[in-house]
């Protein structure tokens, strides 16, 4: 028998029960939607978090202080405070596989300016920061290499904090005083939104480094560096290339601890990842048992079927239907049944994740590997479920398949 | 009727049986159905095998229409060994040497009369347009070809029986074997079924029906009464009524007349 005149004989009689083919078909339509729809989810969740991470900026490597320790009281990373100025032009000096170098140093405090004010973070950085982080100015200007050198009392708001300060003027040239200390506003940065924790990333103020070490910090102690490696295929080797730098020039011994914590964006990008991941593998596998309930369905149709019909089969085998015949007209129905189920499936995933996208605000990403592994899935379902009933079929003696009342 | 032309030229008889056995196995009981049966048709014939029910006829029309293999003897289908054949090779036989006509039409539902008469030959390999010619052929054979996108249910049992004729007819079979092919139908539409049969045997097909009725008996050329899976009696039947003549003396019935 030629596959044409079997796929026609499949489709006539899916078609002459039409209510049954299509209550057969949605268990599958709706196990592939919802694979297609979760693994689009997590796909987006995957986006979200690569996205989130970018953010930090690109290659990054932070250096923090190590812990201090007080009379046997470790105080936690960050608390020593072994980081200089120093160390962070030595670092941009000596180690080839960096790029950038930016020290940064933190403050905060009650913002003052005119009759309003806010309360913020202030972070003082080297020039090369906004390159680090992939921030832009909006509009104004960053500080240059002068005002670091000279301690200038200027600074670059965030936009959230030029919203508060400044509802209906422009920053540009006012002064603003950060805890008593009067700064200038020479620009406004481009809005970046909430960062991977949820934190608003415009509510901050940039300073030069040097001013707010000198004019709000009590300590000539950095609280991270911020490093750039040239390539993200040379971030292990800036950090190995900083470690030996920085060891050097705290000289620490060889059986002795660092002083200090390099983390390299790839670390948190891999964990992240690795748990996005995780997320996307669990909701496809609750998505594919449904996919599987929807498979016996066929193969509980399909043995309906081939009962019901134990006198059709009777029928072609009298006229000439070999077995081999027989069971590849039961597994075509199957498999028709399975293959439009998974393309509607696959539709209805689309249209869903679409939805969950537009109403949920959350990315979601269909991808080709998805469809192709949703369709194949499908298929597969429909040979496996739908061979035990066409082998029934096939095997039925045709006298008593033609004797069937 | 080519093709059957070219099956019996081999040694003239289209079928030959000898010393055939059947026996089935109801549980611990074993029943023997056919005890050691030897016929020869030739071709051309028009047989009519009768005789009570448990006498081996329907398991005689099993085996030989290859639906079912014997316990044991010989089979010889225009020179074919059927008992060495497998069960595809059985199927090629089906589809190719004989025909079906079965008491209950065995159509199949929700499929049109046309669709039903191509069914032999989408297991053989045919292209679908002489798929449709050779069905509107053999439906018109049997004065069908007005009805073809017809379905059973829409035909009456009369029109139905000469589907499932037209089915038998359509790969050009050796034989055709009929088996109580009028038992669900009223006198006329018997009296048509046989005319049919007849007009058929006029043109060299080879019929074998098996019937309980003498009047349908009586359109046969050859009579074989079965008795306890053996053959009773074998003769010529010297008074062949022709079904034509007798539709004369019927009246019409109104269900045939609808269109």
């Amino acid at each position: 028998m030629k596959i044409i005149n079997i796929l026609s004989t499949a489709f006539r009689s899916l078609y002459r029960n039409k209510l049954r083919s299509i209550l057969t078909m949605l268990g599958i339509i709706i196990g592939v939607a919802a694979v297609i729809t979760m693994l689009a989810i997590g796909q987006g969740a995957q986006y979200s978090v690569k996205e989130q991470i970018n953010a930090l900026g690109t290659n990054v490597l932070i250096v923090f202080p190590g812990s201090s320790q007080q009379r046997g009281v470790r105080k936690g990373a960050g608390t020593m405070t072994t980081l200089t100025d120093n160390d962070a032009k030595a670092i941009l000096d000596e180690c080839p596989a960096v790029a950038y170098v930016s020290p940064v140093t933190r403050s905060g405090g009650q913002i003052i300016a005119g009759n309003l004010n806010w309360f913020t973070a202030i972070d003082g950085v080297g020039i090369d920061y906004m390159a680090i982080r992939n921030w832009s100015v909006e509009y104004g200007e960053f500080f240059s290499e002068q005002d670091i050198k000279s301690a200038a009392k200027v600074c670059v708001l965030g936009s959230t904090v030029a919203k508060n300060l400044f509802p209906d003027s422009d920053p540009i040239d006012k002064n603003i005083r950060i805890r008593n200390v009067p700064f200038k506003v020479i620009g406004v940065l481009t809005s970046k939104g909430q960062n991977a924790m949820g934190q608003d990333q415009d509510d901050i103020i940039l300073a030069p480094y040097t001013t707010v070490l000198r004019r709000l910090s009590r300590y000539p102690y950095l609280r991270q560096i911020l490093v750039s490696a040239v390539s993200s295929k040379e971030i292990p080797v800036a950090q190995r290339q900083i470690e030996e730098l920085l060891r050097m020039r705290h000289k620490i011994q060889s059986f002795e601890p660092d002083d200090f914590t390099i983390r390299n964006q790839t670390d948190i990008a891999n964990a992240a990842t690795k748990t996005s991941k995780a997320l996307t593998i669990l909701l496809a596998s609750i998505a594919s048992v449904s996919l599987l309930v929807g498979g016996i369905g066929i193969m509980n149709i399909m043995l309906v079927s081939v009962t019901e019909r134990t006198r059709e089969i009777g029928i072609r085998m009298s006229v000439g239907a070999k077995s081999k015949d027989i069971l590849t007209q039961f597994l075509i129905e199957a498999m028709v049944l399975s293959l439009i189920g998974g393309m509607v499936g696959i539709l209805f995933g689309m249209v869903a994740a679409q939805l969950i996208s537009n109403i949920a605000g959350w990315p979601t990403f269909v991808t080709a590997f998805s469809i192709f592994l949703s369709f194949g899935f499908s298929i597969l379902v429909g040979i496996f479920f739908g061979f035990y009933p066409a082998r029934k079929a096939a095997f039925l003696d045709p006298i008593d398949a033609l004797r069937y009342e | 009727m080519i093709d059957s032309n070219n099956f019996s030229s081999s040694n003239g008889k289209l079928l030959k049986v000898e010393h055939l056995v059947k026996k089935y196995k109801l549980g611990e009981v074993e029943v023997h159905a056919l005890r050691g049966l030897s016929i020869e048709v030739e071709r051309g014939e028009f047989v009519a095998i009768m005789g009570a029910s448990g006498s081996g006829k329907s398991t005689f029309m099993n085996i030989i229409g290859c639906l079912d293999k014997p316990t044991s003897g010989l089979y010889l289908l225009s020179g074919i060994d059927v008992g060495k054949l497998s069960k595809d090779e059985l199927a090629e036989i089906r589809n190719r040497k004989v025909g079906f006509v079965f008491q209950g039409f065995n159509l199949l539902s929700r499929t049109s009369a046309i669709e039903n008469v191509e069914l032999p030959l989408l297991y053989s390999s045919v292209t679908s347009k002489i798929r449709r010619e050779k069905a509107l052929e053999s439906l018109n054979k049997v004065g069908l070809g007005d009805r073809i996108h017809h379905y059973p249910n829409q035909l009456s049992g009369g029109q139905q029986q000469r589907v499932a004729v037209a089915r038998a007819l359509v790969n050009n079979p050796a034989i055709i074997l009929a088996d109580e092919p009028t038992g669900n139908l009223d006198s006329r539409t018997s009296v048509e079924v046989m005319n049919i049969f007849q007009r058929l045997n006029n043109e060299n097909i080879t019929i074998i029906l098996v019937t309980h009725e003498p009047d349908i008996a009586r359109f046969a050329k050859r009579h074989i009464l079965f008795r306890d899976g053996k053959i009773k009696s074998d003769k010529v039947n010297k008074e062949i009524r022709e079904a034509s003549e007798v539709l004369k003396t019927i009246p019409l019935i109104d269900d045939e007349e609808e269109e």
